[in-house]
């Protein structure tokens, strides 16, 4: 990638307290279990990680910590402070704003229209107050630039633009409504190689202005690239949760392959005449290196 | 990959372009075209060709009293297509506008005379029985899910059989008493059913109340929030609802202003004729439709303006009076419509795939 350019993150942010902190966190729908005994805690500045096979228990997860859904057992902490959302609204009134899988974007509507949608500026006494539009555009015009966005026409209508460039209108708009929690729903999982980029790029740019990113993904060499802190969920429990500096590219490639289950697969599959499993792991090899080619 | 594993995340924030540079991805397309693309263009040519159509064909439209009178046709058709139209762009249907209108006229014209009660009272009520079938829509489709075409097909089967059973219950008729000798008549006429002298030719009031409506209601649509709403609520209610748009206060609002069009022409429908028939107002829900569908409102939501319906209930108005000029047989009226319609969504169709196209 043209963009992999060695940078440390801002320094002067501080660990500090997490913004969104889960507590062995779970949720059942009647009687089936989708997610158990999750913790999660994001910082500012800091992108955290999630990832899972489909079925993994992300979506519950987003959903949760989004207002969508409630959770049914552990704790979900917002500034240390026990919550528990019942709309989208109140999650991001407390500065936690997600950018879904289909954006959340109007098709049809212009750019600066769906910048500000659901918070549009207005001026003007109650009778005749109205839209300004002037400034929205401004505004919307400076903070696309300002996250490296640049767009001939705001008044195009948003399903005009590529699917990177508009998840990275959704990135900028989290941004500038005050998130301080930014939830990623898989961003790159539609997109080409370039179009993955430009999205890591935002998730960067966002993490550098101070924001608490949750990156949801199934894609480690992405996740890589841009995480501090990697949870993988699997059948809606934590099967791990590492920094940055305390598991490497395989072993998340390892752990989101399947891990454990691949390995017994091996057994399974030396029976069957053709496979060659000479090269798969065996279960006590899964924290150390594999050979390429197998993480697909 | 394996060099910077344990290094820093190694992506960079991107350097901020300068404030003039573009994209490069769109050329600016020509004036004409971009101008064409708009559907809104297209109902207005559309327009003016059926009015030059009429002009040539009957020469008894070129008389200013009967523009006068193709205005009025169209402004009874069109004050409804307005908020048909906006709850179109709002991405629901409403298939009992047209009975609602009669409803609310019955409401009015029984309670006034069976209570012998000032007709404003009879007004009030109407009021707000319209605006009830219109939440009682709204609140159903929103809650259910269910589609408003078979919501709205339910309340229109309703109303259609209680404005029969109810007016022949109460008056022992199919049409209600007249009220004009009652008190108020005078006042709610001049305000629903007057009509005023413009050089030499008599205009109707609805004309006016036509013209206010459709621009306020264009001012709501492009510049308030509201405005706003309506075509989020249309184009993807999933996604304004995850940005935070009252979604169900926009639906319900957009049903019970499609009531409150129906209470107006209703009123005047009363107040210019004194009495309602019970049966009436079959039918006029697709002429609603169709005018703000050739006024290029997108039949799924999402797109269309509240000028387009103006034109395409100024369409409907000058066909319906035109041929009654140009001495043909009224019966050719509906035939009239169905190609128009058909002819509108097909040109509107290739207008906006030729100019769209880049």
């Amino acid at each position: 990638m043209a963009t992999t350019i060695e940078t440390t993150p801002d320094e002067t942010v501080p660990d500090g307290e997490p913004v969104v902190e889960l507590k062995a966190t779970g949720k059942a729908y009647g009687n089936i279990r989708a997610l158990h005994g999750v913790s999660l805690a994001v910082h500012p500045g800091k992108v955290t990680c999630v990832l899972g096979d489909n079925g993994a228990g992300k979506s519950t997860l987003i959903k949760i910590i989004s207002g969508l859904h409630q959770h049914t057992e552990g704790e979900f902490l917002v500034d240390n402070a026990p919550v528990r959302f019942t709309t989208p609204r109140e999650a991001l009134d407390k500065g936690i704003a997600t950018v879904y899988q289909d954006l959340a974007v109007v098709p049809l509507m212009p750019v600066w229209r769906n910048f500000f949608l659901g918070s549009e500026m207005t001026k003007g006494p109650w009778p005749l107050r109205r839209l300004d539009i002037e400034k929205m555009k401004k505004t919307a015009d400076e903070e696309l630039r300002n996250m490296g966005i640049v767009l001939d026409d705001l008044n195009q209508p948003i399903g005009t633009l590529s699917g990177g460039q508009r998840q990275s209108v959704a990135i900028a708009r989290a941004v500038f409504f005050g998130a301080r929690v930014l939830i990623l729903d898989e961003p790159t999982a539609a997109l080409g190689v370039k179009q993955s980029g430009v999205v890591l790029k935002y998730i960067a740019a966002a993490r550098d202005r101070g924001l608490g990113v949750i990156f949801i993904t199934h894609n480690p060499h992405h996740a890589y690239m841009v995480g501090d802190h990697f949870s993988v969920l699997r059948l809606g429990t934590m099967e791990l949760s590492a920094a940055r500096d305390q598991v490497s590219l395989e072993e998340l490639t390892n752990h989101m392959a399947g891990g454990t289950e691949l390995a017994a697969l091996k057994h399974e599959l030396a029976q069957v005449r053709g496979v060659d499993v000479e090269e798969l792991p065996e279960e006590e090899d899964l924290t150390a290196t594999t050979p390429e080619g197998t993480h697909s | 990959m394996s060099m910077t594993q344990h290094a820093e995340p190694a992506v960079s924030t991107p350097p901020a372009p300068g404030p003039k540079e573009t994209d490069g991805r769109t050329a600016e397309r020509p004036l004409a075209l971009r101008l064409l693309a708009r559907p809104e263009i297209g109902v207005f040519l559309g327009a003016v060709a059926v009015w030059v159509f009429f002009l040539i064909s009957a020469p008894p439209v070129r008389d200013g009293s009967s523009m006068a009178n193709v205005l009025y046709q169209s402004s009874t058709i069109g004050i409804m297509a307005l908020p048909v139209a906006l709850l179109m762009i709002g991405g629901e249907f409403d298939l009992s506008a047209g009975v609602a209108v009669i409803t609310s006229a019955l409401t009015a014209a029984m309670l006034s005379y069976q209570l012998t009660a000032n007709v404003w009272v009879g007004v009030v009520a109407a009021l707000l029985v319209s605006l009830g079938v219109g939440f009682f829509n709204g609140w159903l489709v929103v809650k259910t899910g269910l589609p408003s075409f078979l919501v709205t097909l339910g309340t229109f089967l309703i109303l259609q059989g209680v404005n029969l059973a109810v007016t022949k219950l109460v008056t022992g008729n199919v049409a209600t008493d007249d009220i004009s000798d009652m008190d108020g008549f005078e006042q709610a006429s001049k305000l629903f059913a007057s009509s005023f002298t413009i050089g030499g030719v008599n205009v109707k009031i609805t004309v006016v109340w036509w013209l206010v409506f459709a621009a306020l209601a264009t001012w709501v649509l492009l510049r308030t929030k509201y405005g706003n709403w309506i075509f989020a609520v249309g184009g993807n209610k999933d996604s304004a609802r995850a940005v935070g748009v009252p979604v169900t206060f926009t639906k319900i609002s957009l049903f019970m202003l499609v009531g409150f069009g129906a209470w107006f022409v209703g009123m005047h429908q009363l107040f210019s004729f004194n009495t309602v028939q019970s049966g009436e107002g079959v039918g006029q829900e697709l002429i609603y439709i169709s005018a703000a569908v050739i006024g290029g409102c997108l039949l799924t939501g999402g797109a269309g303006s509240a000028i387009g319906p103006v034109f395409g209930a100024f369409m409907f108005g000058m066909v319906q009076q035109g041929i009654v000029y140009a001495g043909w047989n009224p019966d050719w009226f509906k035939a009239f419509l169905g190609v128009m319609l058909l002819g509108a969504v097909l040109i509107n169709l290739w207008v906006s795939r030729t100019a769209t196209r880049r």
